[in-house]
C-alpha cells in the first residue's frame, strides 16, 4: 500500500479533523495526525486488516526551531516540535512515516511541556523511545506508564535537543564547558 | 514469556528466603558495557529486572546537528565501536538518499566487502564473549585471534583499527590497497614467512579459507557442548510476536524464528548493494539444533549469529571476486559545505548488532535540522525486562549476553 492510499484510508475512517494532511513531495512520504487523536488512530494502523503495522521502527522528536534570530527568519515554518513514528508492516512489507505537530509550549506558556498520547500500549517499544523522547526532546506522553528519564540523570535540567537548550554551568558541583 | 522456574518455597520448604534487591553493574564483567540491572530477587529467582542507560550519554545527535555530514562520521565510528564499519555505511547511505546521490557500481562492490568483513569481525566479538558470559574463556580468546586478522586488514586499509571513518558520503575515503606486508596473525596462521608480500585481495582470501576451518572449531567448543547447551537451550524464550512489538531487529529477531533481512527486504538504496550475490538468511528452526532447542532461545540467537560468519564469508568471496573488473571510481567527491536540501528521509540498514536507522531533516544548510540515531540494540535491550521474568539468577548474564548489545550505540 502508498501512502496515499495510507492516507486515504485514515480519512474514510477518522475524518479530515484527525488527519490533517498528506505530504507525498517528501522522500518518504507521511501523513500528519491530530496530536489528541494520535492514540485510536495508531490502535487501528496495527489492526487495521490492509494496514497491519505491527512493527514501531522509529520514535523520535524534531525542533523546528533555531536560537539564532537571523537563522529563525530563514526557517519556511512557524516554530512547532514533531513527533516523528516510521512504521511497518512485516506481514504486508510496507512502510509509513506519521507525523504529529504540537506547538513548541504548551498554550504558548513557556516551560510548559507539550503533550501527546502514548502509544506504549500499543507497541512496547514505544515505551523506551517515549522516555528518550521526553528526556531530549521535552515532549509529555500522556498516558505512559513511567514517563521518567532515561538518558540522562533524574534531576537534570532541561531537554538537550531543544535549539534553545543552554548547557548548564554546573552540575552538583562539577564544573561544565 | 520467560521460563517458569518452580516456586522456591515449594522446593526448599525449610529454607525461607525474603526478596532481595540486586544491583548487578554499572561494571559487571558480564554487561557488556556500562549496563546496570536492578534485580528483585526471591532466593535464586529473578523476579523482576530493570535496565538503567545513560551511563555513556555522550549527545551524539546533538552533536550531529552542529556538524556537516562528513564532520559527524566519526562520532557513527564511537557508537557502535565494534562495528565501526557498518556503522559508517548506515550513516553515509542516510545522507545519500537525502542528497539523491548515484554511485559508481566500483564503490558499492567495495562497501560490500567491507561491511561484510565488519559484520564477520563484530559477530566474532559476540560470540566469543558470549561463551566468556557462561564462563567457558578460550573462545574469547580465538574470536579475538581471528579479529586481529581482520583489524589488519582494516589497519592496511585506512590506518585505524578501531574507529575508522572509511566509509564515507559518496563511496569510501581510498581505494582498496595494492600490495601489503602479510599481517603477523596470519602469518603465523598459515604459517607463511612475516616478510611475505601480496596484495590485499589475496590476504584477505588467504585468511577466509582458514577462518571456515576455525569456525568449525567453534562449533565443537561451543555450539556442540553439552554444557554450552544445558546453559542456553530453552532459556529466554523470546516468541515472535513479542519480538517484533518490542522492535527488536538482526539476530535476536531472526533468533525468534522472522524472516526479515534489509539487506533483502529494505530500502533499494540499499538492497541494491546485494543485488546478484548468493547468500543465505539463516533462521531457526534448525534441523540440527539439538533437541533441548526452543525457537526463540539463547542458543537460537547465538547460532544464527555463528551461521552469519559463513554467509559473509561467501559474500566477500564473491564481492572480491567482482571488485577487480566493476567500473567507475571508487568515491564520489562529496564537498563539506554542500547544501542540504529542504527535506527530510529515515534509512535503516542491517548492522551486525539489529537495524540501525538514521533520520535526517536538512534545512537549506550544510548541518542538518534533525540528525538522529536510532540504535538497535537500545530495542534489543528494551525487552531484557520481560525477559527476565522468572528466570535463575545466573541465567541473567546468559539472556543479557544472547542479545549481544554495545552499551555505546545504546546511549550515543
Amino acid at each position: 500500500m502508498t501512502v496515499s492510499e495510507i492516507h486515504a484510508r485514515l480519512v474514510d475512517k477518522f475524518g479530515s479533523d484527525a488527519i490533517p494532511a498528506l505530504n507525498t513531495e517528501a522522500i518518504d512520504h507521511w501523513v500528519e495526525v491530530a496530536a489528541d487523536r494520535m492514540a485510536e488512530v495508531a490502535e487501528f494502523l496495527k489492526q487495521d486488516e490492509a494496514l497491519q503495522f505491527d512493527n514501531l521502527t522509529d520514535l523520535c522528536g524534531v525542533d523546528y526551531f533555531a536560537a539564532d534570530p537571523k537563522q529563525l527568519k530563514k526557517l519556511d515554518h512557524e516554530p512547532h516540535v514533531e513527533v516523528v513514528y516510521q512504521l511497518y508492516s512485516f506481514p504486508l512489507k510496507h512502510r509509513c512515516t506519521v507525523k504529529v505537530k504540537l506547538p513548541r509550549w504548551k498554550n504558548d506558556e513557556e516551560g510548559v511541556l507539550p503533550e501527546v498520547p502514548s502509544v506504549a500500549h500499543i507497541w512496547a517499544i514505544a515505551d523506551w523511545h517515549e522516555r528518550e523522547t521526553f528526556d531530549l526532546m521535552g515532549i509529555r506522553f500522556l498516558n505512559h506508564p513511567n514517563l521518567s528519564r532515561i538518558l540522562c540523570p533524574d534531576d537534570w535540567v532541561g531537554h538537550a535537543l531543544r535549539k534553545d537548550y543552554e548547557f548548564p554551568l554546573e552540575y552538583h558541583g562539577i564544573r561544565g564547558m | 514469556m520467560a521460563i517458569q522456574t518452580e516456586d522456591p518455597r515449594v522446593i526448599e520448604f525449610d529454607v525461607r528466603t525474603d526478596e532481595m534487591l540486586v544491583n548487578m553493574g554499572p561494571q559487571h564483567p558480564s554487561t557488556h558495557g556500562v549496563l546496570r540491572l536492578l534485580l528483585r530477587t526471591d532466593g535464586e529467582v529473578v523476579h523482576e529486572c530493570t535496565p538503567h542507560i545513560g551511563y555513556l550519554h555522550r549527545c551524539a545527535e546533538k552533536i550531529g546537528e552542529n556538524l556537516a555530514g562528513p564532520q559527524w562520521i566519526p562520532y557513527t565510528d564511537r557508537m557502535d565501536y565494534l562495528a565501526g564499519m557498518n556503522m559508517n555505511l548506515g550513516m553515509s547511505l542516510a545522507y545519500e538518499k537525502l542528497l539523491g546521490m548515484e554511485l559508481p557500481e566500483k564503490a558499492v562492490t567495495l562497501r560490500v566487502i567491507i561491511a561484510e568483513l565488519g559484520r564477520i569481525a563484530s559477530h566474532l566479538v559476540g560470540m566469543g564473549a558470549y561463551g566468556l558470559d557462561l564462563g567457558s574463556f578460550s573462545p574469547f580468546l580465538y574470536a579475538f585471534r581471528e579479529r586481529e586478522i581482520i583489524l589488519d586488514l582494516f589497519e592496511e586499509v585506512c590506518g585505524a583499527r578501531l574507529t575508522y571513518s572509511y566509509l564515507t558520503i559518496g563511496g569510501a575515503t581510498h581505494d582498496l590497497p595494492g600490495m601489503i606486508e602479510i599481517p603477523p596473525g596470519l602469518a603465523a596462521l598459515t604459517g607463511k614467512s612475516p616478510n611475505t608480500r601480496m596484495t590485499w585481495t589475496d590476504a584477505t582470501l588467504l585468511f577466509l579459507e582458514h577462518l571456515e576451518d576455525r569456525i568449525r572449531e567453534y562449533h565443537t567448543l561451543l555450539t556442540n557442548n553439552s554444557i554450552f547447551i544445558k546453559r542456553t537451550a530453552g532459556i529466554g524464550i523470546m516468541p515472535a510476536e513479542m519480538a517484533i512489538s518490542y522492535g527488536c531487529s538482526g539476530p535476536v529477531l531472526r533468533g525468534s524464528g522472522v524472516d526479515l533481512d534489509l539487506r533483502r527486504d529494505g530500502e533499494p538504496i540499499y538492497t541494491r548493494m546485494y543485488d546478484g550475490y548468493n547468500y543465505r538468511i539463516p533462521v531457526p528452526p534448525f534441523d540440527e539444533a539439538p533437541p533441548e532447542v526452543v525457537v526463540g532461545d539463547n542458543w537460537c540467537r547465538f547460532y544464527v549469529r555463528m551461521l552469519e560468519v559463513v554467509e559473509s564469508i561467501g559474500l566477500v568471496r564473491q564481492s572480491l571476486a567482482k571488485y577487480p573488473s566493476t567500473e567507475g571510481t571508487y568515491r564520489v567527491p562529496f564537498k563539506m559545505n554542500t547544501k542540504l536540501p529542504k527535506d527530510e528521509c529515515y534509512l535503516e540498514t542491517e548492522c551486525p548488532r539489529g537495524q540501525m536507522g538514521f533520520y535526517l531533516v536538512g534545512n537549506g544548510q550544510a548541518e542538518p535540522l534533525r540528525a538522529r540515531a536510532k540504535s538497535s540494540c537500545f530495542c534489543n535491550l528494551s525487552i531484557t525486562g520481560p525477559l527476565c521474568k522468572g528466570v535463575l539468577l545466573a541465567d541473567v548474564p546468559a539472556v543479557v549476553g544472547s542479545l549481544d548489545i554495545v552499551m555505546g550505540e545504546i546511549d550515543r
